[in-house]
């Protein structure tokens, strides 16, 4: 076995995780730090994001504005010292990508541009025409090459993480070019991995969004926090689940029924004008549009294709000078997978699985109660997005608190000694399990694929846009028999150059524990607050859960407990949009 | 939106297990011609439902990751973006991109490319650093068109198995490393492009570009690399041209 040791290691290069190693080789230039990611950085999942990136840049616009755009937006679930901390150094980090030539969109006189966003008062999203995603990771990773103390393990899949003596000193990780497994001890872990949208069967996650750092913490000991809450995007394209970005409606898109109505005005978001109105209508928060959705369909007032009901995104108004210049991508996308072009024609729409707001439950420095042990980005819940995250805070939360995680691992990993012996023989047992398990596992009968498949659909049925006691109920029983049937999965492949059949099971058993969390999660919070809709519990409840769940792994269903929400400036009050 | 069809098409795939087999072999499948099927989806009916051990990389699904390249019929392309009934009634032949090294079936080794990306110093390169207070760079829309299309780049590596020289001069550092180079060279905020002129103005840089155009043909995100090389032969070729008349170093 091959073993590498660093000070600090994180795992995912994506922008959470570029952002936390660059800022770990500026803050701390003596330390050795790592990435080591399942693919190749810039093929990270933030490559896909579309909109734009949230930070307060405009003199109309104030940091007050934005924290209670996203406390209101995420119901009341933020703790509201993290998004303090948040809105507060989201302009310098975004001044800061600018600065590293990501290519912003600008206003005439060359400053850069900002254009609204849901669930927004105040217009604050910087965006790079459509495509704002792949530019900040494309200018993350690129500049991450300037700094050679930055290593990097490309295309190694992580299995397990080393705890010992209570702390995260590291990660054992298969190289899939070679089948080797790896110890890279670190003195200190930061998860950046991303969220695990493939959970559900209809999502705009990308393949490799399986949750692998979330269960790897919840199998070391650390919590989950908040997973019942996941967000549907209103606008998704049937059968891909591609995402036409909320930019569409920001520009001025409409949603409309069957009959051609802006159904949203039936749901308390305002009354419909021409132009864009801030905070209402189709600029309304995403988990109360995918909601009017599914009461629209209620009522029979959507339209049905092969893949689905589905409404329509209107944007042939807009004129094709204006789709060029400003969401090119959604044109392309339109094109080449609806085959339609937005100018002429209307886009097929429907709720999309998007974004988990839940995840490593850590501090605002990224820190988890586990010592040794970070996350920042989707992977982690800090929590900034409460109940339902709004539009554009996701990039610029990877770049906020991927740079906290990244300054505060520095500062513990240069106080740490180095690696204990017993790591290695830590990593040994893991790769017998391995073996043991999967490589060498002849006897299997069940297929990933039909596992898979069977935990997309109990997901879809029990903790979809609205759930209800006995569909979770059932769920998680459900969810009990594919865990003991995932011990007879069939593995065909014994190779050990690039066995993507083995990174699928162990990214299958990833998702089913984090289901379960899921699913438990949701059928303890007997209330409805943001993307979490209880049928049998239409209300908020503040007297009983006004706090976040915590889930600890145990045998059989997860242990769920319930910390309080750090309320600074802003009282719990009403969400109100277009009023 | 239509879906079904009740046809089915071959596809004839490269498998390559270099623990058992010591050549590159074929081997056929037969996948539902589905209407809204891509390339990428018949492969992932494949391994989910017939052979579980096909390896090949992808993610996104929407033509913005750039992991999942193959030749398709003998020319490189996204295979997420590759839609079956192009190609009906088949069969529809899918191999690893060409002029790399082939790893595991459909997977190829890209690290010589990532190493060449890296060569050209593809970040902001300034004498001096504005701090961060004083506020942004400004650019124009002018100015940001001015690199735009260069910053398109997916690092699909599409561009590399369609380019002859590529094939013949494995040193050549290739289109999309170029291209990249002159995405910042082009950005009003650098001041790299002397530095990133030693590297590009060797044979193994530009020179070695005998402008076949195939890069940019092959492009799914229409960079026009075969563009960027031609203009950076000219600036090149000026710059050479100066040093030699003005010995100097009035530039």
């Amino acid at each position: 076995m091959d073993v590498f040791s660093c000070d600090v290691l994180v795992v995912g290069g994506g922008g959470a995780g570029l952002r936390a190693a660059i800022a770990v080789a500026e803050t701390h230039p003596r330390l050795t730090v790592a990435v080591i990611s399942k693919v190749y950085p810039m093929r990270s999942h933030t490559v896909s994001a579309e909109g734009g990136a949230a930070a307060v840049i405009k003199a109309e616009d104030s940091l007050d504005e934005h924290a209670y755009d996203t406390i209101s937006g995420g119901d009341w679930l933020s703790d509201q010292d993290a998004v303090e901390a948040f809105v507060r150094e989201a302009p310098g980090e975004m001044l800061q990508l600018e600065h590293w030539g990501c290519p912003w969109s600008r206003e005439p006189d060359g400053r850069v541009a900002v254009r609204p966003f849901g669930g927004m008062k105040v217009e604050r999203t910087w965006f790079a025409a459509d495509k704002t995603g792949f530019h900040m990771l494309h200018t993350l990773f690129q500049t991450s090459l300037r700094y050679e103390v930055i290593q990097r393990y490309d295309e190694c899949f992580v299995t397990k993480l080393l705890v010992d003596d209570g702390r995260c000193q590291g990660v054992v990780a298969i190289e899939l070019a070679t089948g080797k497994i790896q110890a890279i001890t670190a003195k200190a872990v930061i998860l950046c991995t991303g969220g695990c949208g493939k959970i559900f069967p209809f999502t705009t996650n990308a393949n490799i969004k399986n949750g692998d750092g979330m269960a790897l913490a919840y199998r070391a000991g650390a919590a989950l926090k908040d997973m019942e809450f996941v967000q549907y995007h209103p606008t998704g394209l049937p059968f891909t689940g591609i995402l036409i970005t909320e930019a569409t409606r920001a520009e001025g898109g409409w949603l409309l029924n069957k009959d051609g109505y802006r159904y949203l005005q039936d749901y308390d978001l305002g009354t419909p004008q021409p132009t864009p109105v801030l905070r209402s209508m189709e600029l309304g928060p995403r988990d109360r549009l995918s909601q009017a959705f599914v009461k629209e369909q209620e009522k029979g007032r959507t339209l049905k294709g092969p893949y689905g009901e589905y409404v329509h995104l209107d944007i042939r108004h807009l004129g094709a000078e204006i789709i060029d210049r400003k969401l090119p991508f959604v044109r392309e996308l339109c094109l080449k997978y609806a085959h339609l072009d937005p100018v002429s024609a209307m886009i097929p729409v429907r709720p999309v699985v998007h974004y988990m707001m839940g995840g490593v439950h850590t501090d605002i420095d990224g820190a988890t109660p586990l010592p040794g042990l970070y996350a920042a980005g989707e992977a982690a819940c800090v929590s900034l997005n409460g109940s339902n995250r709004l539009g554009s805070n996701s990039l610029t939360e990877c770049l906020v608190f991927g740079a906290r995680a990244g300054k505060a691992a520095g500062i513990f990993a240069a106080q740490q000694r180095g690696p204990d012996p017993s790591l290695v023989a830590q990593a040994h047992d893991e790769q017998q399990r391995l073996e043991r398990q999967f490589l060498r596992k002849t006897d299997g009968k069940e297929r990933i694929a039909t596992l898979r498949t069977e935990m997309q659909a109990i997901m879809e049925e029990s903790a979809g846009i609205y759930r209800t006691q006995s569909t979770l109920q059932e769920g998680t029983q459900k969810l009990e028999s594919l865990q003991e049937r995932l011990t007879r999965l069939s593995i065909e492949d014994h190779s050990y150059t690039f066995n993507t059949e083995l990174t699928a099971a162990l990214e299958l058993s990833y998702m089913l524990d984090l289901a379960e969390v899921i699913v438990w999660s949701a059928l303890q919070r007997q209330e409805s607050r943001g993307s979490h809709q209880r049928t049998d519990h239409p209300q908020r409840d503040d007297r009983q859960f006004l706090a976040h769940s915590v889930a600890y792994r145990k045998n059989g269903a997860p242990r769920i407990e319930y910390l309080p929400v750090t309320i600074t400036r802003w009282p719990p009050g009403q969400r109100v949009y277009g009023r | 939106m239509s879906r079904a069809t009740s046809s089915t098409v071959t596809l004839e795939v490269t498998r390559y297990r270099p623990e058992e087999e010591t050549e590159p072999t074929l081997q056929t499948y037969e996948v539902p011609l589905e209407q809204d099927w891509v390339v990428l989806d018949a492969l992932n009916y494949i391994k989910d439902r017939q052979d579980g051990s096909l390896s090949y990389r992808w993610s996104c699904r929407m033509g913005v990751c750039g992991s999942c390249g193959m030749m398709v019929n003998g020319t490189p392309k996204l295979t997420c973006a590759a839609f079956l009934t192009d190609y009906a009634p088949g069969p529809i032949r899918v191999e690893p991109l060409q002029f790399f090294p082939i790893m595991r079936d459909l997977i190829v080794d890209v690290t010589d490319f990532l190493s060449k990306l890296k060569s050209v110093k593809p970040w902001i390169i300034r004498d001096t650093e504005r701090p961060l207070a004083e506020g942004e760079y400004r650019q124009t829309p002018d100015e940001l068109d001015a690199y735009q299309q260069f910053s398109q780049c997916i690092n699909c590596m599409l561009c590399y198995a369609a380019c002859p020289v590529v094939g013949l001069e494995p040193d050549f550092i290739g289109p999309a490393s170029i291209a990249l180079a002159q995405r910042y060279n082009l950005d009003s905020r650098d001041e790299g492009a002397r530095e990133r002129l030693d590297i590009l103005s060797t044979h193994d840089g530009i020179w070695g570009c005998t402008f076949v155009g195939e890069c940019t043909k092959v492009c799914p995100k229409h960079v026009d690399p075969a563009g960027a090389i031609q203009q950076y032969k000219l600036t090149s070729g000026l710059d050479s041209l100066k040093s030699l008349l003005l010995p100097w170093g009035a530039k």
